[in-house]
């Protein structure tokens, strides 16, 4: 866009130009050198079927199924990339539209319909995948990355040279979450301590309908370096690029160097949720010109200009895709109602003589009607 | 061995035992390591644990819980200082949004040992917000334990059996008593006794009035019933210990024995403790009470400049006013 403020794509670091063609950069192509074709279909496969995912997904909002859906449309390539370069023992804090993240730690997405549905508030064990639960209330869960990543610090699982043990910490978060107090206060924390972590910032341009500008005047990744956090810009909309910074963030995270601000600058190209309307706020023409640059087209392109995308393999995906989304509809329509005896449950850990008291009278309450009219 | 603390001594006797006890203690806050935190709580633990468990933070209570709460999901159990109680707004949003529904929202998967230590209440003569109550706003947040200790020997028991509860727990200190002394028996395991957590204790018996405090009003009510025994009235004194949970199995108990119960905290009375107690204790027993309930605390002003807050305060003049005039019914 070539302005000098947040939106400008001076700096970025781009592997794939929107046409499908490689582009060399002297740091980051060696990060990208082991990806061989089978490793570049299977992110392809992922973006496919992470977007396959967010369109049932949306789909099941508007006939009734879902309460309200966040979209992940146009940032698979900054959601799938980043994730698929952290390791197992590597620990995800994401927001709440990081359903390509949550593909790449092996969480079965139809895990993260429950929140939307209305049948639980998070839906996942995140110990058993290590991505925690979807956290909704802007950047607060930035610091609880941060003091994970001084924990892991702690248990001595930074700076050994095992990769097995190495731990890196990512927290993604959004263009609108900078202007929180709480993403300053984790560069702080995590700058001080020297924390294994990566803050993926993923500038998608719009917060609702607040464009970037109403955030900051310059680049969000200039916030970095005033915390003595290093940072980097990457075309969000670039797969390689974002595998390759994200690599070079939680090896630096992992071996003991400290934190870095990742900015992917990406677009969403769907609305905020199923609740917004960005047709009253933004143009048909910038739509038009990012889904010039959708990213699952511009690997695809780059697979089909090298003869590396075969129509098994594509008809393979298709086919992929089509039993997840009808297991999505399926699962969805059959999460159905918890029972109401829930709602008092896990409030605490331990006894709480108030709840306990609450519970007991509303269940005498609900019993009273038993044998009666409804 | 039982010891003459002063109040600040037992919770630093407290801590040093947790910190002995886990390591997976460790206790972060402003100011808290080599200078020991402004009130000298925490005096000497930095020498002898170290500073990467004594832990001075960047100048951020929204970062020191949210970075707690960070360390507990990966398996340490934080206790947190905030300075003083007008300071713990900043991280009113980690607290009541976070903090308190991890365990909820995760189904049980997740529990967020964190404890809160919040220096409280008046009568020190400082600057505002340096003198506040704010633990009702707490209280009303489901997932949150809220409790004060009252004197020395609860103050050692409770902060142990805090930083061993698996749930969050806002510790509130009464700060106008740190200098109080009273025996503390330091060899006693508090992990091994009954919880102080969400039970209150009959402190004094009587037959004529009950009398409800926590933290630094307790010592108040003591002196209350000290004064009207004088004057050949019976006082029974409740010490809360909690407000989350509130006890009120012993507070109607209580009030089944005398028929006349009186409130006081130092916070405002407007939408506070005294109020839910009133409630309840009208709901639990009613035919035994010979006069309403009444309440003494903080009005419903800012807290007030250091000069006029002996007047503001729940002291032990206005206190005796309030039991006169239910026993007055």
């Amino acid at each position: 866009m070539g302005t000098s403020g947040p939106l400008t794509d001076d700096g970025l670091v781009q592997l794939l130009s929107p046409a499908g063609e490689r582009v060399d950069h002297p740091e980051y192509t060696p990060r990208v050198a082991h990806l061989d074709a089978d490793a570049l279909r299977g992110l392809w496969r992922d973006m496919v079927l992470v977007r396959r995912f967010d369109t049932e997904a949306t789909a099941l909002q508007r006939q009734g199924e879902l309460g309200l859906w966040a979209q992940s449309l146009g940032q698979e390539a900054a959601q799938v990339g980043s994730g698929r370069a952290l390791a197992p023992q590597d620990y995800v804090f994401p927001s709440y539209r990081e359903h390509g993240v949550a593909h790449t730690r092996g969480l079965d997405l139809t895990e993260v319909l429950r929140l939307f549905r209305g049948v639980d508030h998070g839906g996942w064990d995140p110990e058993a995948v290590n991505f925690h639960l979807y956290t909704l209330v802007i950047g607060s869960h930035t610091l609880h990355a941060t003091g994970y990543a001084m924990g892991v610090q702690r248990d001595g699982a930074v700076g050994t040279g095992d990769p097995e043990r190495d731990t890196a910490v990512v927290t993604y978060f959004g263009d609108g979450a900078t202007s929180q107090g709480d993403v300053s206060e984790a560069l702080v924390f995590a700058a001080v301590n020297n924390a294994p972590l990566v803050l993926f910032l993923q500038n998608n341009q719009w917060a609702i309908s607040e464009p970037t500008t109403k955030q900051a005047r310059v680049p969000l990744a200039a916030r970095g370096p005033g915390f003595g956090v290093p940072s980097v810009r990457v075309d969000g909309n670039d797969v390689l690029a974002c595998y390759a910074v994200t690599a070079e963030a939680v090896e630096r995270a992992r071996s003991g160097g400290g934190p870095t601000l990742v900015e992917a600058f990406t677009y969403r190209m769907g609305a905020h949720t199923t609740s917004d309307d960005p047709s009253r706020y933004r143009s048909a023409a910038e739509e038009d010109y990012w889904r010039q640059r959708d990213p699952i087209d511009r690997l695809e392109k780059h697979l089909v200009a090298t003869g590396e995308l075969p129509d098994a393999f594509r008809e393979q995906v298709q086919a992929e895709a089509d039993a997840l989304g009808e297991r999505v509809r399926t699962t969805a329509r059959a999460l159905g109602r918890p029972e109401t005896s829930t709602m008092f449950e896990h409030v605490y850990a331990t006894p709480h003589s108030v709840v306990d008291a609450e519970r007991a009278w509303f269940e005498r309450y609900e019993a009273s009607f038993a044998g009666g009219e409804k | 061995m039982t010891q003459r603390l002063t109040f600040a001594k037992a919770i630093n006797t407290g801590l040093r035992k947790a910190l002995e006890r886990d390591p997976k203690v460790l206790l972060m806050g402003e100011d808290i390591g080599p200078l020991g935190g402004v009130f000298r709580v925490t005096d000497g633990l930095a020498k002898d644990f170290g500073t990467d468990r004594v832990v001075d933070t960047p100048l951020a209570e929204s970062g020191i819980v949210g970075t707690a709460i960070g360390l507990a999901l990966r398996g340490y159990r934080p206790v947190c200082e905030i300075q003083f109680d007008g300071f713990i707004f900043p991280a009113f949003d980690q607290i009541t949004t976070q903090l308190s529904k991890m365990h909820y929202r995760s189904r049980g998967r997740l529990t967020l040992p964190v404890v809160i230590r919040v220096p409280f209440g008046g009568g020190i003569g400082a600057v505002e917000h340096h003198s506040e109550s704010p633990e009702v706003l707490f209280a009303h947040t489901a997932g949150l334990r809220v409790v004060s200790p009252s004197d020395p020997q609860d103050a050692f028991t409770m902060i142990q059996q805090a930083i061993a509860s698996p749930d969050p727990v806002l510790f509130f200190e009464p700060k106008g008593r740190y200098w109080e002394k009273g025996d503390v028996d330091t060899d006693a395991d508090p992990l091994a006794a009954p919880s102080t957590l969400d039970g209150a204790r009959v402190l004094r018996s009587g037959t004529d009035v009950t009398l409800v405090a926590h933290g630094p009003t307790v010592g108040t009510a003591l002196k209350v019933a000290d004064a009207a025994a004088a004057e050949g009235r019976s006082i029974e004194v409740v010490d809360l210990r909690a407000i989350s949970p509130l006890d009120i199995t012993t507070v109607a108990a209580s009030v089944r024995r005398t028929g006349r119960c009186v409130v006081v905290h130092e916070a405002p009375v407007l939408y506070g403790t005294g109020a839910e107690v009133a409630a309840r204790v009208t709901e639990e027993c009613f035919y035994h009470l010979e006069a309403p309930v009444l309440r003494v605390g903080g009005f419903h002003t800012p807290y007030p400049v250091a000069k006029l807050e002996h007047e503001y305060l729940p002291g032990l003049d206005r206190v005796l006013d309030a039991v006169d005039r239910v026993l007055a019914h």
